[in-house]
């Protein structure tokens, strides 16, 4: 037999049938589903009188418009109050399980998937969302869906697809140690642009990929979509598949034993063809920083904004030009040193466990600089238990940042947590769109260490500058 | 959603890498409906702070009534929000031309009865050009030949071939999963338990 890929492997167990000049039709094993992309999928079940197929395989949470602030006293408004309560009625007469704010297993939709153990090696999971790229950590092929595909599924636990072309991402070498999974996402975002994976689904690998923690692996599978790909995934090995077991929907017993061996299994064969591969040697790669309005816009911390003229095409001209005229940066400035004014640790990128733990070893016995406001964001309810019990939230209000509540929160900026306009923050979310994080906002996206040595110094700063004294928390 | 053929003059947007973000901001998210978000569509670059739309923006500068958008490449890049094509849906707008278009865009347009007519730069900046000769270029666009014409060109695009069927006759992809159910439950029973 031929040799395959992991996705193509993926791909042909779950082909329920393809007809001739039509797409294939995919089965879906899990349908994770929040309260933005999902109401109007509802109600077109409604209108044609069709049921949720399978409530068992679907769960829900809420997690980008509720609010963060742990006073109490702020409340969503009255759109996302409607939004939310849409969601609460649409799961309770389907019979789908909800995460509720507040409750046990609440939280970012994409952290929480893995961390009940609903993320499985082999499986297909979507999502009315971009970011469901990050569920490919465990190689499971993950990838967001627009409403529609949502009442798709919902109603027959199937989607029409094209199959998509393959991309072989290698990362070589051994990272520094102020070098994270963010990092590497930023350089491979900036060698190949935001459309360069478009179409394909990239399998990571290669030693520095390997090396990197299953958490890691999340945040590098989680931006895949930042390079337009369909999907992004890593093979499952023991580490992976370690980390899946005894979560609240893993299997037991017998059942595990034989999930663990049938998901060690699951590999790219020696030999199988991709449709293009990528490498780059990851021990070149520095802190990274976005500069611009699109994730590709990034470079290392340290260096400056690039000229517009250094670009080749004119298209890429005017793209500088108007990105650093929105940033408010002149071409070939200095970034470091600039002065920012709120950093936002938090998203499904990197609002996990090693994340903030990340943060609080730079901001252990330091403080946020007086003018900076920085918001710590932890991706769900687990997450926060985790981080109080490590006393993290202590670390963390000592120094003077915000502790919050679950949720997206900064990342998308429609739950009453923003930027304001001409605002500099430094994020370690995903996106750096014009607006993404309040209208006329200004964002630097980075790794969590990056973030937070901007918060203690107000400026922009090169994390190993602070990380001299402290013991290296990343790559161990 | 149906689609056959539009003859229209153009909007004109020639910027690479259009986001989701951009066609329609995260805050305007808060619905439970599909309707109404033409008002909103571009907003951030549409409107100044008064709530005035800005005379020298694309939408404003375009003819009435204009329902195709020319875009730069990677349009539609960003989030999956299917909020995305029912703006521009609302807004009047019934087909996209761009160099290329992100993955999750294109399905989304096509089930919302937005044509993505993917052209080469070299075309697109030929009906850039065209438009800033002659305000008011008509482009035509037919989906059952798969053909574009403007300024007395006529080019073929590539659609995918499904997806066009359904367009043509107003066919909802729904209708095709739901008519394979029986393949579904066999699928279903024979891996039930993984
Ligand atoms: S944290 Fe940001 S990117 Fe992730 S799901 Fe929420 S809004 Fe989307």
């Amino acid at each position: 037999m031929e040799p395959q890929t992991l996705f193509d492997k993926i791909w042909q167990s779950h082909v329920v049938k393809e007809e001739p000049g039509c797409p294939a039709v995919l089965y879906v094993d899990l349908h994770l589903i929040h309260e933005v992309t999902s109401p109007q999928a509802f109600s077109d079940l409604r209108r044609r009188g069709l049921r949720v197929r399978r409530p068992d395989r679907t769960f829900a949470t809420m997690d980008h418009s509720v609010q963060t602030n742990p006073t109490g006293a702020a409340r969503e408004d009255a759109a996302a109050t409607q939004q939310l309560r849409a969601l609460s009625e649409n799961c309770g007469k389907a019979g789908i399980s909800l995460f509720e704010p507040g409750s046990e297993h609440h939280g970012i939709v994409h952290v929480i998937g893995p961390e009940l153990g609903l993320t499985r090696p082999g499986a297909t999971i979507v999502c009315g969302d971009s970011h469901t790229s990050t569920h490919g950590a465990f190689g499971a092929l993950a990838f967001g869906i627009g409403t529609s595909e949502v009442a798709h599924v919902l109603a027959t636990q199937c989607l029409l697809q094209r199959k998509p072309r393959t991309m072989d991402v290698r990362f070589t070498g051994k990272l520094r140690p102020w070098v994270s999974a963010k990092d590497m996402c930023l350089a491979l975002t900036a060698k190949i642009g935001t459309g360069g994976a478009t179409g394909h689904v990239i399998e990571y690998r290669g030693e520095a990929v390997d090396q990197l923690s299953v958490e890691s692996r999340m945040t590098l599978c989680n931006m895949s979509i930042e390079a337009g790909a369909r999907a992004g995934m890593v093979a499952p090995d023991e580490k992976c598949v370690d980390w899946l077991k005894g979560r609240p929907y893993s299997p037991r017993g017998l059942a595990w034993t034989d999930a663990r061996k049938r998901w060690l299994a699951l590999r790219s064969d020696r030999g199988a063809n991709f449709d293009s591969h990528v490498r780059i040697d990851g021990s070149d790669i520095d802190a990274m920083i976005t500069w611009g309005t699109t994730p590709a816009m990034a470079v290392a911390v340290g260096k400056p904004t690039p000229r517009p003229d250094d670009f080749a095409t004119e298209s890429e001209r005017a793209a500088a030009a108007k990105a650093l005229a929105y940033m408010g940066l002149k071409p070939g400035e200095p970034l470091t040193g600039r002065r920012i004014s709120t950093v936002f640790i938090g998203s499904c990128t990197n609002g996990r466990i090693e994340d903030l733990r990340a943060a609080a070893s730079l901001l252990r016995g330091r403080s946020v600089a007086p003018h900076v406001r920085m918001l710590v964001v932890p991706g769900s309810q687990q997450v926060l238990r985790q981080a109080e019990a490590e006393g993290l939230d202590g670390v963390f209000k000592a120094a003077g940042a915000q502790w919050r509540k679950p949720g997206c929160s900064m990342c998308i900026a429609m739950n009453g947590d923003q930027i304001a306009e001409g605002e500099y923050a430094v994020s370690t979310s995903n996106r750096n769109f014009e607006g993404r994080q309040g209208k006329g906002g200004r964002t630097f996206l980075a790794s969590p260490l990056t973030a937070t040595a901007a918060a203690i110094t107000g400026r922009l700063t090169h994390p190993r500058e602070l990380m001299q004294e402290v013991p290296c928390v990343l790559n161990a | 959603m149906r689609f056959e053929r539009i003859t229209s003059t153009l909007i004109v947007l020639p910027i690479d890498n259009i986001d989701t973000d951009q066609i329609i901001p995260a805050r305007f998210l808060k619905t439970t409906s599909r309707e109404g978000l033409g008002e909103k569509l571009f907003h951030d670059w549409r409107y100044s702070k008064d709530g005035k739309a800005h005379s020298e923006f694309a939408l404003s500068i375009a003819r009435p009534g204009s329902r195709i958008l020319l875009a730069g490449s990677n349009f539609g890049c960003g989030s999956s929000r299917e909020h995305a094509p029912w703006a521009l849906y609302d807004f009047g707008i019934r087909a996209v031309i761009a160099p290329s278009f992100a993955d999750i865009f294109r399905a989304n347009a096509a089930k919302n009865g937005i044509l993505t007519v993917e052209v080469t730069r070299e075309f697109a900046a030929f009906l850039l050009e065209s438009q800033m000769r002659a305000l008011g270029l008509e482009v035509t666009i037919d989906l059952q030949a798969q053909a574009l014409s403007a300024g007395g060109i006529t080019i073929e695009f590539p659609f995918d071939a499904f997806s066009r069927q359904c367009l043509l006759h107003g066919r909802d992809e729904l209708d095709y999963l739901l008519s394979q159910m029986t393949e579904v439950e066999a699928y279903e029973n024979a891996h039930a338990g993984s």
